[in-house]
């Protein structure tokens, strides 16, 4: 029996600042150890701890897709004492990552259905790592339409610009983005306003379609109205959740909603699961 | 009690007993410290103290220790080494152990074993025998047998005690129990020792209130409890989280490093869910901002979450909250008012 609490250790192999506050940074990680690849197989939407050894660990979903098994990323922003141990790391330094924790898309429920993928602000790295999973020259086909739209308070906090720009250019993708507000002299071009306003003005079709959702609390709040108006039914509406956590496997006691714990019922749950609780 | 599950341990013979238990085992018994009864790991088979009540910590402690190392580590130069202490299984006897204590015990195993196990806990559970001890004179503020437990349950246990006077009851409550029953110094017991034992049980039960509390809590809290009366529950209350930590069946912990220069420690602590600290997250956000919340939370998890997702309840009725409580805050008298009070 492994030990779940012990962490694999990880190389630091390059640290990419994503927002122009240089609050977010996406680390690219490699394993110390080859073997530890194989057992740290996961999918998108699932976690893991990241462990700082002498500050602790924080939960964080996985930004990178399992296509490319040896490049782990994991965005960080900014905010605790464990996050501030890591942005003040440098390459080639090691930490620890634990998992992959919790149940993470079901992607064979998703396999020919059409995808609508809601993000706002730093949820939106598990819904990169499903973008490109499902991009992935061997899955693409087995999934329908994809529709993303993402959206950030400013332009300049937009992650993953280098991906953006390379999914702006597909024709198998619809990508909308929208900023919250523009300031004087920003070069935005796109769009300007709240990411719920924007589910309502593109209006998705419902059919065949599954919504995955993941962004700040307010933002699920106010876009599963618009998602019910538009005819989604709540099995088909999907929120990924954020809460304290700190074993990972249902044990420690601090992230219930409700009868179930996020770490290891979820962080994934229909809002049809949702509702019951 | 069946005869042949039952044999007979004389008082005096127990010292030598325990003696020879000592021999093999890590034992924890109830000692005196100071003012308190404490159950805690002996030495020697007179430090046991064997008398009414129950000790102030739970059995808990022997399985899930309030500080326990995950593994060490040692950092230099961002460069990273994990020590984690090899697998052994400790073999170690919890004698004197209450029923309530015992049974809270199951409930553990539940959590911490399962579909992922945590090694710390089942590597000592699996070496660990539970020896019961009866409860002959149940306190005012036990309620054992409202939660479905009972002061002669032998739920939890591998051997239970009955106390008849000069000479104990043994009862083989598990398959390693009766394997133990089978040498050392038993003798087999008599019509009117299993009668002894038996009357005793029943007068034990008939001393406490046998109201049930846990199935219509049960059902009540599906329907959600008025805000305005939980805010009334607790408005007494401190958040000091004794009633967590006393808990046999409290078992939410923290992971955290304790760190010197180079070196350092990944070790889990118990927590608790009436800390301020407990949910709050690193960019301030609280689910559970106040007292309220996380009192629910506590009365939630163990009458409608545990017996949602593990069909048992996360209370033994062991008492240790409502006397130990610094404002009275008496638990029973909080589930009565739920069980009581009108759906919104």
């Amino acid at each position: 029996m492994e030990n779940p609490y012990v962490p694999f250790l990880m190389k630091i192999e390059e640290i990419i600042t994503e927002t122009e506050d240089e609050k977010i940074k996406t680390f690219v990680l490699s394993f110390a150890r080859e073997e530890d690849k194989e057992r740290f197989a996961y999918i998108p939407g699932q976690f893991a701890e990241i462990s700082v050894f002498g500050k602790g660990e924080a939960p964080f979903g996985m930004a990178s897709t399992p296509t490319v098994p040896e490049r782990l990323e994991f965005s960080v922003s900014k905010i605790g004492v464990v996050t501030g141990a890591l942005h003040n790391m440098e390459k080639g330094d090691t930490v620890g990552v634990r998992g992959p924790l919790g149940n993470g898309y079901c992607l064979e429920a998703f396999r020919g259905r059409n995808l609508l993928l809601v993000g706002g602000g730093f949820g939106f790295s598990t819904l990169r790592s499903l973008t490109n999973y499902i991009l992935h020259e061997r899955n693409r086909k087995t999934f329908g339409d994809l529709t993303v739209v993402y959206g950030a308070r400013r332009p300049g906090l937009l992650l993953y610009r280098r991906d953006l720009e390379a999914w702006g250019q597909r024709t198998d993708l619809r990508l909308h983005l929208t900023v919250d507000q523009k300031e004087e002299g920003d070069e935005w071009q796109g769009r300007v306003g709240l990411v719920p306003n924007v589910i309502r003005s593109l209006a998705p079709g419902p059919g065949n379609t599954v919504a995955v959702v993941c962004g700040p609390p307010a933002m699920m709040r106010f876009t599963l109205p618009v998602l019910r108006d538009l005819g989604f039914g709540d099995e088909n509406i999907l929120l990924s959740l954020e809460k304290r956590m700190k074993c990972g496997i249902g044990k420690c006691g601090r992230c219930n909603v409700g009868s179930k714990y996020v770490c290891s019922d979820g962080p994934v749950f229909s809002q049809a699961e949702l509702a019951r609780l | 009690m069946i005869r042949e599950e039952v044999r007979i341990l004389r008082k005096e013979r127990l010292e030598a007993f325990l003696r020879d238990l000592l021999r093999d085992y890590r034992v924890f018994a109830p000692v005196r410290k100071g003012e308190l009864l404490l159950l805690d790991r002996i030495d020697s088979a007179t430090d046991v103290a064997l008398v009414d009540g129950k000790t102030k910590n739970s059995a808990k402690e022997a399985l899930f220790p309030q500080r326990e190392r995950i593994f060490a580590y040692r950092a230099e130069e961002g460069k990273v080494e994990v020590q984690v202490a090899p697998r052994t299984e400790e073999k170690q006897i919890l004698f004197g152990v209450r029923p309530c204590d015992a049974r809270g015990l199951l409930l553990l195993d539940a959590v911490f074993g399962g579909d992922c196990p945590d090694p710390y806990y089942v590597d000592k559970r699996a070496g660990t025998l539970v020896f019961g001890m009866a409860c002959v004179n149940p306190s005012p503020s036990c309620f054992c047998l409202s939660m479905g437990g009972g002061p002669c349950s032998a739920d939890g246990s591998d051997l239970l005690l009955v106390d008849l006077g000069d000479r104990y009851a043994v009862e083989a409550a598990s398959v390693r129990g009766r394997a133990f029953l089978q040498e050392g110094p038993f003798e087999n017991a008599g019509v009117e020792e299993l009668a002894q034992a038996e009357e005793i049980g029943k007068e034990a039960a008939s001393s406490m209130d046998p109201a049930s509390i846990g199935e219509a809590l049960e059902k009540r809290l599906e329907r959600p409890v008025d805000d305005l009366l939980w805010a009334g529950l607790t408005e007494s209350c401190l958040g000091c989280g004794v009633c967590t930590y006393l808990c046999p069946t409290c078992h939410c912990f923290d992971i955290c490093d304790e760190a010197a220069s180079t070196t350092g420690e990944r070790i889990r602590i118990w927590d608790s869910c009436q800390f301020p600290l407990f949910t709050r997250e690193a960019s301030g956000y609280d689910p559970r901002p106040s007292g309220k919340e996380r009192f629910r939370q506590r009365i939630m998890h163990k009458f409608s979450y545990l017996p949602k997702g593990r069909n048992m309840t996360g209370c033994v009725g062991c008492g240790r909250c409502v006397t130990e409580c610094p404002v009275n805050l008496d638990i029973r008298e909080v589930l009565k008012k739920i069980s009581q009070a009108e759906a919104r």
